[in-house]
This record gives C-alpha cells, sequence and structure tokens, in this order.
C-alpha cells in the first residue's frame, strides 16, 4: 500500500516553523546546543492553555496543529509520538521539589505533566480526540517505533490518516548532564562548521517535528513515505553496510536509483568514522548531506531529518546551505542515522 | 486450528510476573487463591512516607534480585524487575530454537530509572557536578528495555511504550501487531515499574492514594496503594505455535487503544475511553459482550476511575454483568507493569477456570446494580477474559484472551 505525507510542520533551531522560506538563512550558534525557536505561541494555542504547559509540550501541540491545519484534518484517526526523554523539564521540577522540600507539601502540577505519554494526551485533549494514542520512548528508536506503528495502523485500515510526531527538549540540567557524560564538545564549535572540527563529541540538539500521514492521496501531498527499517547494535560497519544494501534490495533498488542520501553524521570523529566509512563504499556514488549541523544531536532527530527529505522531496531540490550541489531532480531519499552507535535506523522517501 | 476474523492468529506460549504477591507466576497464583495481600509498611525506599502510606513491595531486595538476575550491582530495580520476569517468561514458552527465530522485546514502563536517578539528583541539585553519573546513566526508559534485551540475547526488534498506566497493555497490543504484519515470530511483551519516591510523592500530592489497603468498586474506596512488578507474555505467531511441544496458553484476539480526551489526570463521568476501549477490543475478537466470562479491572480503587470504568461496563454489559474483579487490591497499581501482570492473571483465568476475588470489597458501589467478586472460584469453563488497563492522559486499553478452540 502506499503511504502519503500530507503535511509536516517543525520547531527547530533553525527557522521551520510557520510562513518561512526552506533554509534560506541558517541560524548559526557558538555553544554546543542549538535551542529551538519557539513560535509566538497565541496564535495556536489558548494562552489559558500555554500558562501551564512546559516548553516541550508547546513546541509538540504547536507542531502538532499546524500540521493538521496545513493537512486541512480537524482531527486525526490516530495520534502518535516517539520520544526518547519525555518531559524533562516537568520531571526536574517535581524532583527538584521532592527533594527541596523533603517530600513535603508538594503541587502535583508538575508530576502530572511529567508522564512521557504528555503531548499526545495533550493534542487528543485540545482536539477531543478519542481515537488510537500512543507514546515510544526507546531512545534512538523512539520515533522510529512511533513511525512503525503509524505505518502498520494505516497497512490495517484501522485509520485513514495518523499525526505522527518526534519531540525531545533539552533543559539546563539534562545539558549538564549529558555533557559529563562526553556527549558534547569541550570547546565551543559554531554549528555550521560542525563537521570540519576534528575532536570528540558533537552538539546537543532538540525539537519537534510533525507529519500527517494518510493511505489516501491528495492534491498537496509533500512525499511518499516507501519503508523503514531498525537496527540494534551491529556487529561491525561491514554489518551496517550490509543491512543498507539489503534495504535497498528489499524496494527494488540500487544505491544508484537513490538522488540523495541524508545521513546522521554529529561531528564526533569517532561517532562519524562510520559515516565515512559508508560514504566511501555503498554511498560512493551518492550525493550526500548531513543535517545535525542544523538541529543538534538528540535521539528523535532523526524526526528533523524526515522534515527535511519530505521538503526536499516537495521542492525537487536541496538547500544550498547544506552542501548540496546537483541540479538534477530529487525523486527519491535515504535518510541513515545512528544514535550513538546504538539504534540504527534507514527511511526511504519518494516523491509524489 | 480455528481461524477468527482476527488473522493471522497470535497466541501466548509462555508468561511471567514478580509482583508484591509472589515472585513468579506460581507464587502469585498461590496467593491470590487464599486471598493474601502484598502490601504492607514501605521498606525499599527511603521516604518521609513510610508510616503513613502502605504499598505492594516485591518482597526481594536489590541484591536479592542482582543475585537472581546476575545483572550488574546499581542496575536500577525497574530492569531487575523486568528481567526476573521476561526470563520467566521466556523459559516458560520452551521456544528451543529462539536464537534462529525472529525475536523481540516490547517492554513498557513509566519512570525508566528513576529510582537512580532520584539517588543522583540529591547530589546534583546542590553541585551540577555532583552526583554519581552511575546511577543516571540508565534513567531512560528505553535504557531499561535494552538493558534486558541485551541479557536476554534479543536483538531483532526492542521498543518501549510509556503511556502512563496503560504502557504495557500497549506494549502487548504492539508486540502482537508485529507479529501479525510479518516482521516478528515471537515476542516478550509487557512492562515493569520499580516503586520510587517520584511516583509515591505524585500521586500522594494528588491525593489519591489510600492510608489503609486499598478498597476498588467498593462505595468507601479511599485512592489506591502503589505497587511494583513486571509482567511478561511470550507472543507467538501461528508457525512457531505449530512446532512448540508444550500446550499453548491462550490466543490473543482482540485489542483496542482509545483515547477519553477528557482531562490530563481524571476520566470522563460518561467512561468514554474506557467504553471505546472494551467495545473495540471485543469487535475485534467478533465477540458480543455476552461471550466475555470474566473481567479483570483497572480497578485502581480512586473514586474517579471506579466511577468511570463502571460507567463504561455498565453502558456495554447492562443487564447481563460477567463476574469481575480487581486484583489491584492484592498488587497495588503497579503503573507501568500493571498490565502485563494483569495479562497474566488474565491468561490464567482462561487456562484454569478461574475468578479472582477483589480484596476488602464490603460495600459495593451504589450507582450500579452489579458487582465486583469478593470470593476466589473456579468455573468449568472460562473462554474469553477482558483486560483493561487505563492510564494519564486518558490512555484506555483494552485486551480480549480467549481460549483456543478447535
Amino acid at each position: 500500500m502506499k503511504i502519503y505525507i500530507r503535511s509536516v510542520a517543525c520547531i527547530s533551531p533553525q527557522e521551520t516553523f510557520g510562513p518561512v522560506s526552506f533554509l534560506v538563512r541558517p541560524i548559526t550558534n557558538n555553544g554546543n546546543f542549538l535551542k529551538a525557536i519557539e513560535p509566538a505561541y497565541e496564535a495556536i494555542i489558548d494562552p489559558r492553555l500555554t500558562r501551564r504547559m512546559s516548553r516541550i509540550i508547546k513546541m509538540g501541540v504547536a507542531a502538532a496543529m499546524e500540521c493538521l491545519s496545513k493537512g486541512g484534518i480537524p482531527s486525526p484517526d490516530a495520534i502518535v509520538t516517539g520520544t526518547a526523554y519525555g518531559c524533562l523539564e516537568d520531571t526536574g521540577i517535581f524532583l527538584s521539589q521532592l527533594i527541596r522540600q523533603g517530600e513535603q507539601m508538594l503541587s502535583p502540577t508538575a508530576f502530572i505533566q511529567s508522564t512521557h505519554n504528555s503531548v499526545g494526551a495533550q493534542i487528543a485533549l485540545m482536539l477531543k480526540c478519542n481515537g488510537y494514542n500512543n507514546t515510544f520512548v526507546h531512545r534512538g528508536f523512539s520515533f522510529e517505533s512511533a513511525l512503525l506503528d503509524s505505518m502498520m495502523l494505516l497497512e490495517e485500515k484501522e485509520s485513514e490518516n495518523v499525526l505522527l510526531g518526534g519531540i525531545d527538549e533539552m533543559t539546563d540540567a539534562s545539558f549538564a548532564i549529558l555533557s559529563r557524560f562526553g556527549l558534547y564538545k569541550n570547546a565551543p564549535v559554531s554549528n555550521l562548521s560542525l563537521f570540519h572540527s576534528k575532536s570528540a563529541g558533537t552538539i546537543g540538539g532538540e525539537g519537534a517535528a510533525f507529519f500527517l500521514l494518510s493511505s489516501e492521496h491528495s492534491q498537496n501531498d509533500y512525499a511518499q513515505l516507501e519503508g523503514l527499517t531498525t537496527f540494534y547494535k551491529p556487529s561491525s560497519r561491514t554489518g551496517i553496510a550490509r543491512n543498507i544494501a539489503d534495504f535497498i534490495n528489499a524496494h527494488s533498488l540500487t544505491a544508484g536509483e537513490i538522488d540523495l542520501v541524508i545521513t546522521g553524521k554529529n561531528g564526533d570523529q569517532n561517532h562519524d568514522k562510520v559515516y565515512d566509512f559508508l560514504h566511501e563504499s555503498i554511498f560512493t556514488n551518492n550525493a550526500v548531506i548531513n543535517y545535525k549541523c542544523l538541529c543538534g544531536e538528540y535521539p528523535t532527530a532523526i524526526s528533523f531529518a524526515m522534515w527535511l527529505a519530505a521538503k526536499i522531496l516537495n521542492d525537487g531540490k536541496a538547500p544550498a546551505i547544506l552542501g548540496y550541489s546537483g541540479n538534477k531532480q530529487i525523486k527519491r531519499v535515504l535518510i541513515y542515522n545512528n544514535y550513538l552507535g546504538i539504534h540504527h535506523s534507514l527511511i526511504l522517501l519518494s516523491a509524489i | 486450528m480455528q481461524l477468527t476474523k482476527n488473522t493471522p492468529p497470535v497466541f501466548v506460549a509462555g508468561v511471567g510476573v514478580v509482583s508484591a504477591i509472589g515472585n513468579n507466576a506460581a507464587e502469585c497464583l498461590s496467593s491470590l487463591e487464599n486471598y493474601k495481600a502484598g502490601m504492607g509498611a514501605i521498606t525499599h525506599l527511603e521516604t518521609l512516607h513510610n508510616e503513613q502510606l502502605p504499598v505492594a513491595e516485591v518482597k526481594l531486595s536489590n541484591k536479592d534480585l542482582e543475585d537472581i538476575t546476575r545483572m550488574d550491582s546499581g542496575t536500577s530495580r525497574t530492569a531487575l524487575l523486568s528481567m526476573m520476569a521476561a526470563k520467566e517468561a521466556l523459559l516458560d514458552a520452551g521456544i528451543d530454537n529462539i536464537s534462529s527465530l525472529r525475536t523481540g522485546f516490547v517492554s513498557a514502563n513509566t519512570v525508566g530509572g528513576m529510582d537512580k536517578t532520584e539517588q543522583f539528583y540529591a547530589d546534583f541539585l546542590s553541585d551540577n557536578k555532583k552526583g554519581k553519573l552511575r546511577d543516571v546513566i540508565n534513567h531512560e526508559c528505553g535504557k531499561v528495555t535494552d538493558l534486558v534485551a541485551d541479557a536476554l540475547g534479543i536483538n531483532s526488534y526492542i521498543s518501549t511504550i510509556s503511556t502512563a498506566c496503560s504502557s504495557s497493555a500497549n506494549a502487548i497490543f504492539f508486540a502482537a501487531r508485529l507479529i501479525k504484519h510479518g516482521m516478528l515470530d515471537v515476542a516478550i511483551a509487557g512492562g515493569a515499574d520499580a516503586l520510587t519516591k517520584f511516583t509515591l510523592n505524585g500521586f500522594n500530592a494528588l491525593m489519591i492514594l489510600d492510608k489503609e489497603y486499598c478498597k476498588p468498586f467498593d462505595d468507601k474506596r479511599q485512592g489506591l496503594n502503589l505497587g511494583e512488578g513486571a509482567g511478561y507474555v511470550v507472543l507467538v505467531s501461528a508457525r512457531v505455535a505449530m512446532s512448540l511441544k508444550k500446550n499453548l496458553y491462550c490466543e490473543l484476539t482482540g485489542y483496542c487503544n482509545k483515547n477519553d480526551a477528557y482531562h490530563q489526570t481524571a476520566s470522563s463521568p460518561d467512561g468514554t475511553g474506557p467504553y471505546l476501549a472494551m467495545k473495540g477490543a471485543l469487535a475485534l475478537s467478533g465477540l458480543q459482550p455476552s461471550d466475555v466470562d470474566y473481567i479483570n479491572l483497572h480497578g485502581t480503587a480512586t473514586q474517579n476511575n471506579d466511577f468511570t470504568e463502571g460507567t463504561a461496563i455498565k453502558r456495554l454489559f447492562d443487564p447481563k454483568y460477567p463476574p469481575m474483579s480487581s486484583t489491584k487490591s492484592f498488587t497495588g497499581h503497579t503503573l507501568g507493569a500493571s498490565g502485563g501482570i494483569e495479562a497474566v492473571f488474565s491468561i490464567f483465568s482462561i487456562i484454569r477456570g478461574i475468578i479472582y476475588p477483589t480484596l476488602r470489597l464490603q460495600t459495593p458501589m451504589h450507582e450500579f446494580t452489579f458487582s465486583a467478586e469478593s470470593f476466589f472460584s473456579v468455573k468449568e469453563d472460562i473462554r474469553n477474559v477482558l483486560s483493561n488497563s487505563f492510564g494519564f492522559g486518558g490512555n484506555c486499553t483494552s485486551l480480549v484472551f480467549s481460549k483456543i478452540t478447535g
């Protein structure tokens, strides 16, 4: 069966939300964390509701509402989200109160909104949507699991349209902790020169990307979703290359038939070795671009890549700021991403 | 084997459970039969509330669990409980050639490694360079699943679901669909949650914890007791089912996920979400309400849940109600584990013909003409069991397990 991406919406560290041109003017940052640019929420969500919402909920709900509105579907048949960390801000607030106040006189507000399904739940609540509602929280597979669930729902004909989202937020606490784990670079780096930094560590990121997937073709579809696969802890680089080749073969394609490969390189010289290996082997004749210089590294960053791919397929060309120099129309895009070398994913999309 | 509307079929070949009433399925069943509740004073958690709030703790320390599961010292209790029950389920299924099959692990939890994170956070708050990193490394819900998948040697497909108290019912449901779509041959599915100060204080702040042992579906119910544990089922495709030497337990014939869309924490007075979930699950099984022989209630014993759930049951079943009970009166509310633990109890209801009691039920709810069961009983033929799991965020999921016919 065919699955169409009817509309997309993305809040990210770039100007990607609302009526903006497609990545013409990159936002640069010289710290080690790319913070999402939040829109003026009043126009999208009732201010009485936003007052109580944390950043991740506001970002998720706003992106969801924009996506539905652009897709012309007031209420979807299903809402499926993926988030690795969930509502970190509210989790941190409740945890801090609990410790500082010695478990006494606690307000339940932050606890209530700390559950990982809060974004999906708030969307359902605002839309009064009684349909299927699920939230996946599996680290670098969170968005991929949500995407697989959405594809199965459409195939089962349980739903004609599914609202799919990938959301993660960074807080001061999570940045401090993840920095101590050595995830990020020691010295500040400009995001636009991320891939030239030749050092360990990447830069952090966050964002909310939503998609309206439909089994029905419409006039304004961005792209067609062809396939998805994930693999966990592959034993070697050649194993990764074999998995990618198998995926391409399973879709009756050759690598040469893929017009553009988007990879999850993140500027960490150790982590990026696998991408360099693939670039010199399986993707040697492909145009390859990288996206984490725009959104930073986070477990659901692949949702930004899928937004990027859908926009590229809709336009037929890739933004110049990503170093793409080809001039033929892009009709097929493969995304390969891995998170910390543990969770590996492939998503294939094609033009309508 | 007869194929139902719900094809291709998915069968249950193994179960595993750890809860406050037992460290394995046999012990839990024995406690259920003997009306033995698992609640008591708090012993494993260091909390201000340990004299005031009863909880249903698993009667093993982290050290005990580390020894049994052979997982590393310092592992989150959530992962230890998960490993304990998932391993039992996998052994129980008795699948010889597991490594040659596409085997997945779909697990659920609500707060991941929070039991360790809250220890880390006390030091971290005073100085963000402090706190032992090994206490926060397993914070993510998904990390708990990865740890157990690695220990079980499963890598074909791994995922984690977190939809509050319906989490593990959704994990079972999602895993079944992976088999139906031909992606997996075998899936271990369910969930785990350990008691944490985070959840205990959260529910306490919401003022929905009973200071006495909870009384589900009783007119004088005062709230829930938190519990902890893990419950998993091993689901297999028809092809794998044929190759097994053991008897299969039952078939998962129905499931449905709906959202109440009423309030973040409160459930609707008309029972919309639970009603739609139960109705949808029965429709998928091709069953009528009169075909249901037992309902394992969500039955948390909060004013709100039991009224909403009762109202939904009235809408769907009136005037002929099947026997129903809340086993949370034994295990407490185990949050992300409850759907898995109660799935295991529902499966035993079918294979042994058991109806479980609801403990401490004295005054049935005045709003309804039906009442939950108070006594343990054995019936000859329990063909279909409905298991309910509802959670914060309006997430409502019902599962239907059915006796294998033909």
